[in-house]
């Protein structure tokens, strides 16, 4: 029997389709949207409400290796915020990294159904398709990290660009990841190998290879594009917090040479001024280069006053932190593939750096003239928790609000940027856009983010009210794949969710390379690396564009 | 039919160096393993000398009964318990200790691991500090320095030297242990003691003392000459050590037991990774604790992803708290407020402090294993299961936490962990009325 669902009366935003808040009936039968339903069909009365397709998280830090030692690492950050079991719903702890289940809860609450994990190492793909599996009710996936893999590097260096090609793929297929992540390309070798030393400059040679960041960077731009991934190569920029690091992200950018590439946490990289001097905005520099430039996209990486907790494989960075603030740190080397550097950390008004990197943030928003390729993110938990988007909601949608905090923040920092002359404010269509929308159309997902024929029913219905932060805090109704999960504001159902993967074609040959390498230099055996399908209880694979 | 079969990559769980590099060849019975090529002789053992006993699945009150009605006696006692502890978990899948964590959870009980008596200390320590870690690969590729505290691999880790530290060939040490300097820190000279360069012989007790003398040193700051008296370590071997370590290229200390349960036990493991830490400042240098049962790591893992803790975990409020020495199992009985014990491949009547074991004698217990133990003897409800890796498929997590996936040898008559542990939770949810609605 088919189960249908007619949702009326409500105020529609559906950017992808053009609708703009306009009052429509929304129609689902067996989890998908259709244009009409039977007269059986069961209905919502959504009257006074807003109905939005349900949100897309393209960057956050919520599953595997990393995420569980920061989880295990800070009990403290634990211990105030307890998610208390409800019914046949699991309990968990919250904090700037919950545990899986309470992820999973929370974002679905604040009416996000869609999240992407931002940094796994191919070794460590099998922990975190574990974890999401224990993520329940948000569809997900994972970005695989390859820009510092030893193996891949010397195939680069060797010029074997057909190998390299093939290699990519087989290490996609093998991990079931969706996208290729970069992050401080190039910058392991100098960190692992060379006493905690970094790379600062795109064509400085990478000790150790003949090799420098700029063409590894354009090696995976073309790979990523060649192979047609729904989502391009996704990079964290080379001097990620570091004064000046602008001209750096710009170079980046410009490696592209109008291929598609997502700059991610982009706010963390725009800045101007001197190395080891204070950080001045360039965040005017960024945004004028992104609005020439359609084939650049970017998340924002917005920080939040208060809690969060520093999580990178941009090992360097976090040391750099670690000896500046002398609190507790991580650090975890994968053989041949990765850093990790962890830290809990606290951004607070009064701080110049903090209130600064807050304002950028926002400039970056409200500069950008095109929000589908300036989309929402805090970096979670890097800049913030997800459970403050929210507040970046109301600080995107009320300037008086903004000016309000602006006031409470760092004033020499806040008159280093342009914020308070900046009398932008985001409709409800436009947070459409930057939370789901944009997020969706740039990851590829052509079910998700929008409410038009065929598309997944993930919908999310919000009370129609004035204090913005109250009204995306907590979604009355919140269905996944056509089950209410919340039904006025009471968890329901229980929803496993999907993990998204890619599955590019590539020659077998290239595992008589692989092998060796493997065989000398991996600590497991080659034929125990591949993730198989038993990690993915419900995949989807989304093929690729040509 | 009647021919043996071989399995390549298969995993052993008999340590924590979890080797998947074993060639099984499996009887044409298909009842016994012949031969496990790789393996070291503690594996090896482990693999030939499994065989299918004749023991009952399941017991009530010593009297053999279908497994469903074992099943339900379980879960009415974990239900009925106002205290319910679930302990054990570090030799079994994954899988299954998911099972027993939502267990815990539905019952509002208590969970714990085998980590709470080896390297519980090293947890807490690591939540006070942080630690540089890595993965055994990168310790193969890259480190010249390697030092092992207070443990021994030859006898207890068997291909550790062979497979990721003294012995293998690495990117940056082709010719593995000429290009490695070995450093062994004991309180006796042990077998890998003999195999080290420099071997470092420490008063019993007094660990922590030479970790803050060369924390001290490695900062520049002044040590007195005393510290011999008091450790047994000359002045001069701790600052040779000392410029080995800040020189090498990529360091790590290896830490075992006879660190984390030995007096100072966390500020023991707290001092070390804190001396890792410190000569970052200099070179790359990581810790890293060497862990003795096949999945302890995993335990340690799913039990963290799942509550935000990694062991030591109660849920008597209705959500996840954590607190050593509160809900530590060893504690929960020796205070005797669990009502009602689930023992999952551990056997805490043999090896727990009296007071806990005379407590373990007066409350209803649960276990799943194997093979009989002092603990199935005092239960109330045993089950006989199937043993993971050699019959059982599923995931382990290596002592680096590294993911591996098992590949059983042959099928046993006995159902898994994670069969029983799901039969009960669902028992348990439809006793308690709880609803578990899943769509998928
Ligand atoms: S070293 Fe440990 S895991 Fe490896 S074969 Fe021996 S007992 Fe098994
Ligand atoms: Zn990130």
């Amino acid at each position: 029997m088919a189960s249908e669902l007619k949702i009326k009366n409500g105020k529609v935003y559906d950017p992808i389709n053009g609708i703009d808040g306009e009052i429509r009936d929304i129609c689902i039968r067996d989890g998908k949207i259709v244009d009409k339903v039977s007269d059986d069909a069961a209905e919502l009365d959504a009257s006074g409400m807003v109905v939005m397709p349900g949100g897309v998280d393209m960057h956050c830090h919520i599953a595997g290796h990393k995420v569980n030692l920061a989880r295990k690492f800070q009990p403290e950050d634990h211990r105030h915020d307890v998610q208390p079991r409800v019914g046949g719903l699991r309990s968990g702890s919250g904090g700037t990294v919950p545990s899986t289940f309470a992820t999973g809860y929370r974002y679905a609450t604040l009416g996000y159904t869609t999240a992407m994990e931002a940094a796994i190492p191919p070794l460590g793909a099998r922990h975190a398709l574990e974890e999401l599996h224990d993520t329940p009710v948000i569809d997900k996936g994972f970005y695989l990290l390859l820009a510092n893999n030893v193996c891949l590097n010397q195939l680069l260096e060797q010029g074997r660009m057909a190998e390299f090609r093939d290699a990519v793929a087989w290490w996609l297929n093998n991990s079931k990841a969706y996208a290729i992540k970069l992050v401080n390309p190039g910058g392991d070798e100098p960190w692992k190998g060379r006493k905690n030393s970094n790379v600062h400059d795109l064509d400085q040679p990478i000790s150790g290879f003949d090799l420098t960041p700029r063409k590894i960077i354009k090696a995976l731009i073309d790979v990523s594009n060649d192979l047609g991934l729904p989502h391009p190569a996704h990079i964290h920029c080379n001097n990620l917090g570091h004064s000046g690091n602008y001209a750096t992200t710009l170079e980046t950018m410009k490696t592209a040479d109008g291929r598609r590439v997502h700059i991610t946490h982009i706010q963390f990289h725009s800045y101007g001024g001197e190395l080891g001097k204070n950080p001045t905005s360039a965040a005017r520099e960024i945004v004028d280069y992104i609005n020439e430039h359609p084939n650049v996209s970017a998340d924002v990486g917005q920080v939040m006053f208060g809690k969060a907790t520093i999580m990178t494989a941009d090992a360097p960075l976090t040391w750099l932190l670690r000896n500046m603030k002398k609190d507790k740190w991580i650090n975890a080397d994968t053989e041949c593939e990765s850093g990790c550097g962890i830290i809990p950390f606290s951004y607070q008004e009064h701080i110049y750096t903090h209130a600064l990197q807050w304002a950028i943030g926002l400039e970056l928003f409200l500069l950008a003239k095109d929000p589908w390729r300036m989309v929402l993110s805090t970096d979670h938990p890097n800049g913030g928790s997800f459970e403050n988007y929210p507040k970046l909601i109301k600080l995107l949608m009320d300037k008086s609000f903004r000016d309000e905090e602006a006031r409470k923040a760092n004033p020499k920092a806040i008159a280093n940027t342009s914020l308070l002359d900046i009398d932008r404010e985001f409709t409800l269509q436009e947070i459409a856009i930057v939370t789901r929308a944009g997020p969706a159309k740039l990851l590829g997902l052509k079910n998700k983010g929008h409410l038009g024929v065929g598309a997944d029913a993930d919908v999310t219905i919000y009370d129609d009210m004035a204090d913005k932060e109250a009204m995306f805090n907590a979604a009355r109704y919140v269905l996944k794949g056509g089950q209410f999960f919340i039904n006025n504001h009471e968890f329901c159902f229980d929803y496993e969710g999907s993990i998204y993967h890619v599955a590019p074609e590539y020659n077998r040959e290239i595992e008589t390379v692989l092998k060796p390498f493997f065989e000398d230099y991996y600590s497991v055996q080659f034929e125990n690396y591949p993730v198989d399908d038993r990690y993915i209880a419900h995949g989807v694979t989304v093929p690729a564009t040509t | 039919m009647s021919e043996a079969k071989t399995i390549e990559n298969a995993v052993c769980t008999f340590c924590g160096c979890v080797c998947d590099d074993i060639e099984l060849v499996v009887a044409p019975d298909g009842k016994s393993i012949t031969r496990a090529g790789n393996a070291c002789e503690l594996g090896r053992a482990w693999f030939l000398e499994h065989k299918i006993e004749d023991y009952p699945v399941a017991l009530v009150d010593g009297q053999e009964v279908p497994v469903e009605d074992a099943i339900d006696a379980a879960a009415r006692i974990l239900v009925k318990a106002k205290f319910p502890a679930i302990y054990g978990l570090s030799d079994t899948t994954c899988e299954a200790q998911k099972e027993a964590v939502a267990i815990a959870d539905y019952v509002n009980g208590n969970i714990d691991t085998t980590t709470s008596v080896c390297h519980g200390p090293s947890g807490m320590a690591f939540q006070g500090t942080g630690e540089s870690t890595a993965s055994l690969g990168e310790i193969k590729n890259r480190a010249d320095f390697i030092m092992y505290w207070g443990g021994n691999p030859v006898e207890a880790h068997p291909r550790h030297f062979e497979r990721y530290s003294a012995k293998a060939k690495g990117i940056y040490l082709p010719n593995g242990r000429a290009d490695r300097t070995i450093v062994m820190v004991d309180i006796r000279k042990t077998r890998s003691a003999s195999e080290a360069d420099i071997f470092l012989q420490v008063r019993p007790g007094t660990d922590f003392e030479v970790l803050w003398a060369l924390r001290a040193l490695v900062r520049g700051k002044y040590v007195d000459e005393t510290i011999e008296e008091r450790t047994g370590v000359p002045l001069e071997t701790l600052q040779d050590l000392v410029d080995r370590m800040k020189n090498c290229n990529f360091g790590v200390i290896f830490f075992g037991m006879g660190l984390s349960m030995t007096r100072g036990r966390h500020f023991n493991v707290a001092a070390l990774l804190a001396l890792a830490t410190d000569l970052n400042a200099h070179t790359h240098f990581v810790a890293n604790p060497v862990r003795g049962h096949g999945n302890v790591t995993g335990a340690d893992n799913v039990v963290s992803w799942q509550t935000g803790y990694p062991f030591g975990v109660n849920f008597n409020r209705g959500y996840p708290r954590f607190n050593p020495g509160e809900f530590t199992t060893v504690d929960v009985l020796a205070r005797g407020d669990a009502d009602a014990l689930m023992v999952i491949a551990s056997d805490p009547a043999a090896n727990f402090p009296r007071k806990a074991i005379e407590h373990i004698k007066s409350i209803p217990v649960i276990t799943l294993d194997p093979k009989p133990t002092r603990t199935s003897q005092e239960a109330k409800v045993a089950f006989t299961v199937a043993t993971y890796g050699v019959n059982v498929p599923g995931t382990v997590y290596r002592m680096d936490n590294v993911p591996l996936p098992l590949r059983p040898a042959f099928e046993s008559p006995y159902p898994t962990d994670e069969e029983i542990l799901r039969g009960i939770k669902e028992k348990v949810c439809e006793l308690k009325g709880i609803q578990r609605k899943n769509v998928a």
